[in-house]
């Protein structure tokens, strides 16, 4: 099988191509956002966390 | 039904943070792994369908993602069931974790399916009990995700949620079935049946591959999901405090 027969796909390459495609597009969507939420709620946590404590020395003190 | 002590144990937020953080990379190297040679076989090594000709080879994602958005929804409504009657909140942060990724497969099985029926049916879309009712779990899954969002406090959140998954799972078996109770433009099943598959070697071989790929990428994203809801959810402990102050 040549590149160029595997591009066309015996005529379907629409079909097929647009399967896979959107099939890895939406699957790396799905595996990409607990990362850039995981960065997010460690930012967010660290936030909290030092508010927090500057609150508890302001009591202190 | 009392639960061993042991399976609250493993079950604690901490140890599941840990657990999962050092599985995770090796689901997710598996999956590749699975998904690389799944395509391999399936693009190049395949021959040509007699009948469908190269178009069949959108099966290699149609079929594990409709396989999937059925098995996610177990998962989902299992672990919802069992968060609602043994109160374990970890089973209910899988629930709400594996949503959208069961939503995503549904999604991909309707549209990679609607990409299949164009050339081979003539119609992006028929109201056939197959197509119908996988409909319908999307429906259940977009519910599910919404009832969840709309409720303030996780618990009463989780205990909705489980109950709308748990009467969903009605659907499952129609789906399933609805192939052979109806009569369907959509073929019925070729591996899923009690004597042998009616599929060639050839051609079963990469739609395997392709269904545990599929499998470990559930796994890898639905851990990585829950590690960060519990890490949300526990964020008063002191483990969690220790966590993100060791987060570089």
């Amino acid at each position: 099988m040549s590149l160029e027969e595997f591009f066309h796909m015996g005529g379907y390459a629409f079909y097929v191509w647009s399967s896979y495609g959107l099939t890895f597009f939406v699957l790396l969507m799905i595996f990409l956002k607990p990362m850039m939420s995981k960065k997010q709620v460690i930012k967010d946590l660290r936030t909290k966390y030092r508010q927090q404590e500057r609150q508890t020395k302001e009591q202190n003190s | 039904m009392k639960l061993p002590a042991i399976v609250h144990k493993f079950s604690s937020p901490q140890n599941f943070y840990v657990m999962a953080g050092k599985l995770i990379p090796w689901l997710g190297w598996a999956c590749l792994l699975f998904m690389i040679s799944g395509l391999y076989y399936g693009l190049i090594e395949a021959p040509a369908d007699y009948q469908q000709g190269e178009s069949y080879r959108i099966m290699f994602i149609h079929v594990p993602s409709a396989w999937m958005s059925m098995f996610v929804y177990m998962v989902m409504a299992i672990s919802g069931g069992i968060g609602l009657i043994w109160r374990i909140k970890l089973a209910d942060v899988v629930a709400s974790s594996s949503a959208p990724i069961g939503a995503a497969f549904t999604f991909l099985a309707l549209a990679t399916g609607s990409l299949w029926g164009k050339p081979m049916w003539g119609a992006w879309w028929v109201w056939d009990a197959r197509l119908t009712s996988e409909l319908i779990l999307l429906f259940l899954y977009l519910g599910f995700i919404a009832l969840q969002a709309s409720i303030e406090d996780p618990r009463n959140a989780a205990r909705a949620g489980a109950v709308l998954a748990l009467v969903g799972v009605v659907n499952i078996p129609i789906i399933h079935y609805s192939v052979e109770w109806w009569s369907t433009l959509h073929q019925g099943p070729t591996v899923t049946k009690f004597d042998k598959p009616s599929i060639h070697i050839s051609m079963l071989i990469p739609l395997l591959l392709m269904a545990v790929a599929f499998k470990f990428y559930y796994a890898t994203s639905v851990l990585m999901r829950a590690r960060n809801e519990v890490l949300l959810r526990e964020q008063n402990s002191r483990w969690v405090k220790e966590v993100i102050a060791n987060e570089s």
